[in-house]
């Protein structure tokens, strides 16, 4: 371990977790009110990077894009239009499979994801797209001295710390939206038992609509952050699969684990990375996975999720 | 599965109950079926043989799914990392240790079903979903250990090492004509094996862990041993199917795919294929495979026709095409194709009394 890069790992670690954590937020959402695990999530979270790339222009000469929205029009417009998408999934491809066997379910997210990566690729094409317009130059950098660390100082990039800020304040405005606002609590009345939901006079349906909605949104929102990171291009789906292992980590009913979850992946990463030992380094990119084994064979249920009683 | 038989067809010993050959159309079924397979190379062109040579490896790894996923209900997405292990068990085999390729080619299986049974062990403590997980690690963890670790034998972070052609008296293995006879031997027998497997006490106690574990567990169904020996099966015929892909290619490492995608297209065969039955794999492998060539001849086309975006549309049809082919079998045919082939023989069978 390279002690002196702790510091400043352990921060942008935590950083990163925030955008982990609202795309994992996203996944969950669907779960609770719908006990569909999407496999998708990923996929629209790159769809969503892909829409507000091209309502800025599709990285053309100002003025001569198809169309042409500053960063943050251009945002709302992928917005409503990946809430619009959100919804029609829900009507066609998983309101048919309701009562089916998981193995079904699962399988149709994962063809919804492969439809998507071929539809992504040609309506906007395979190489990445490099030109995002980023609120931030990449030179600006927040310095924060800290003695001990690697240049007595942690250095942040502002892009980092605002996409930080944008995932952490969305994620806090969701769990605020489920569980104060009337249209929350239906969803969560709805995730305890259709039935009874239904009795009370939630309309379960449009509940369900209604979270594929959200999560349409908060994938986009995900998407742009991500984007002002690294870019556009397909590879951006596979955040999804890193947002996994932070959804069973914080447990996958609680909408406060999966934000955390995200934290701890995050923090995960950046460490390995900051590890001197001989090939652990590489090891960055599976080590949440060997975390998922980790929860999986010591606490199954995640640690904020609700442990189920088999009955027969 | 209960059979329905036409009226006059009795069993009058317990050989002839168990029989799976009952009728003479079923033989002859059966001869014409293996004398097209066996005739192939003499007939078909080298695509056609290429094409049934990927199917027929493809079908031996999807019937290992089918064991583990189709019979005993535990969801699998690393069918594709165990592929991987045999085809590196197979190919370090001979290399290394010398051996010929068709004594490396059942330890290769058993080395991928050793792989198969630790992470089976985690089907001992979750499942469902939470297994999906446990798998889905298997999948990430298997081929980056490729990637990453033994980089003189296993090829580093290039991913690929190469394989040597079996060696067998003069025979020219090279010629994917000749090659096809080894891919279709094998298939055959795993074919053979499975189809005792579905029909006897392993088979049933599978079934009976998948339609419900306690129930299986209080009628004296060992869910351990009978997990870990789906997993065992499973992971065992991936094996054999990634050492005889890796010998065909000439090649084995992540470079040639053993991806999450394609234990995803996997699963998918097997559900569009008809999960838990015999003829699924065949139906489901075929089906994608010949739907991979015809989207990429579409993607072909068009790319000439639209140079400037031939990129995307050589490579975007096929996940397209997969993606919507799944989607539209899951709600409107679940049970695949070989429930289609069943209703389509019942029809025949109860004609004209029946429509």
């Amino acid at each position: 371990m390279n002690w002196s890069l702790v510091p400043q790992q352990f921060v942008t670690g935590i950083l990163n977790g925030g955008t982990i954590g609202l795309i994992a937020l996203g996944i969950v959402l669907i779960y609770k009110s719908s006990e569909v695990f999407n496999f998708a999530h990923g996929h629209l979270v790159m769809f969503g990077a892909f829409l507000t790339w091209w309502f800025t222009g599709g990285g053309a000469e100002p003025g001569a894009g198809f169309i042409d929205l500053p960063l943050w029009g251009a945002v709302v417009a992928a917005l409503i239009v990946s809430m619009g998408l959100g919804l029609v999934i829900e009507r066609f491809a998983l309101r048919p499979m309701t009562g089916q066997p998981l193995l079904a379910i699962m399988l149709m997210t994962l063809g919804l994801a492969q439809l998507f990566e071929g539809t992504t690729a040609i309506l906007f094409g395979v190489e990445l797209k490099s030109n995002f317009p980023a609120p931030f130059s990449p030179s600006d950098v927040l310095v924060i001295p800290f003695p001990g660390a690697f240049g007595d100082a942690i250095r942040l990039k502002y892009t980092l710390v605002a996409t930080f800020v944008v995932a952490t304040l969305a994620a806090v405005v969701f769990i605020w939206f489920f569980n104060s606002t009337k249209t929350g609590l239906a969803m969560r009345a709805t995730a305890e038992d259709h039935e009874v939901a239904r009795s009370v006079g939630i309309k379960v349906r449009r509940v369900f609509g209604l979270s594929w909605g959200i999560a349409g949104v908060i994938a986009t929102l995900g998407g742009v952050l991500l984007a002002t990171v690294s870019g556009v291009s397909l590879n951006l789906s596979t955040v999804a699969l890193i947002a996994f292992p932070a959804i069973l980590l914080g447990g996958l009913e609680s909408l406060g684990g999966a934000l955390l979850g995200g934290f701890a992946i995050g923090l995960v990463q950046a460490l390995v990375q900051a590890s001197r030992l001989i090939e652990v380094r590489n090891s960055s990119e599976i080590a949440p996975y060997l975390l998922l084994l980790v929860v999986l064979l010591i606490r199954p249920e995640g640690l904020f999720g609700q442990k189920r009683i088999e009955r027969i | 599965m209960a059979m329905l038989r036409p009226a006059g067809d009795f069993d009058r010993s317990y050989e002839q109950d168990m029989a799976l050959l009952r009728q003479p159309w079923h033989y002859w079924l059966l001869g014409i079926s293996l004398l097209a397979a066996f005739t192939l190379p003499l007939w078909g062109d080298a695509y056609l043989v290429a094409t049934a040579n990927q199917i027929a490896y493809t079908v031996i790894a999807v019937q290992g799914l089918n064991i583990l996923t189709g019979y005993t209900g535990q969801i699998s997405l690393s069918q594709a990392a165990f592929m991987l292990v045999g085809g590196y068990a197979s190919a370090l085999l001979v290399i290394h240790a010398g051996f010929s390729f068709f004594i490396a080619l059942p330890l290769a299986a058993l080395a991928a079903g050793a792989i198969g049974l630790i992470f089976g062990l985690a089907s001992l403590r979750v499942k469902g979903f939470y297994l999906a997980f446990a798998t889905l690690a298997a999948q990430f963890i298997i081929p980056w250990l490729s990637r990453h670790t033994f980089k003189d034998y296993l090829g580093g972070a290039n991913g690929a090492i190469e394989v040597p052609l079996p060696q067998l008296g003069g025979v020219n293995f090279g010629e994917v004509s000749n090659y096809f006879y080894i891919s279709l031997v094998v298939l055959l027998i795993t074919t053979f094996l499975l189809f005792n497997v579905s029909r006897t006490r392993l088979g049933r106690a599978f079934v009976s862990v998948r339609d419900n574990d306690l129930a299986a567990e209080l009628l004296g169904v060992n869910l351990f041993t009978y997990k870990l020996r789906a997993f065992f099966i499973a992971a065992m015929l991936a094996g054999l199917a990634g050492a005889i892909k890796a010998h065909s290619q000439r090649g084995v490492g992540t470079e040639f795919g053993y991806s999450l995608n394609e234990s995803i297209i996997y699963l998918g065969m097997l559900v569009i294929g008809g999960l838990g039955t015999n003829l699924g794999p065949f139906l489901g492998v075929a089906f994608i495979i010949l739907m991979e060539d015809l989207s990429d001849l579409l993607g072909g086309v068009l790319a000439a026709a639209f140079p400037e975006i031939s990129d995307q549309l050589l490579t975007s049809f096929r996940p397209i095409f997969f993606g919507v082919a799944l989607m539209l079998f899951l709600i409107y045919e679940p049970r695949g194709l070989a429930h289609r082939w069943q209703l389509l023989r019942a029809g025949w069978r109860l004609r004209p009394f029946a429509r």
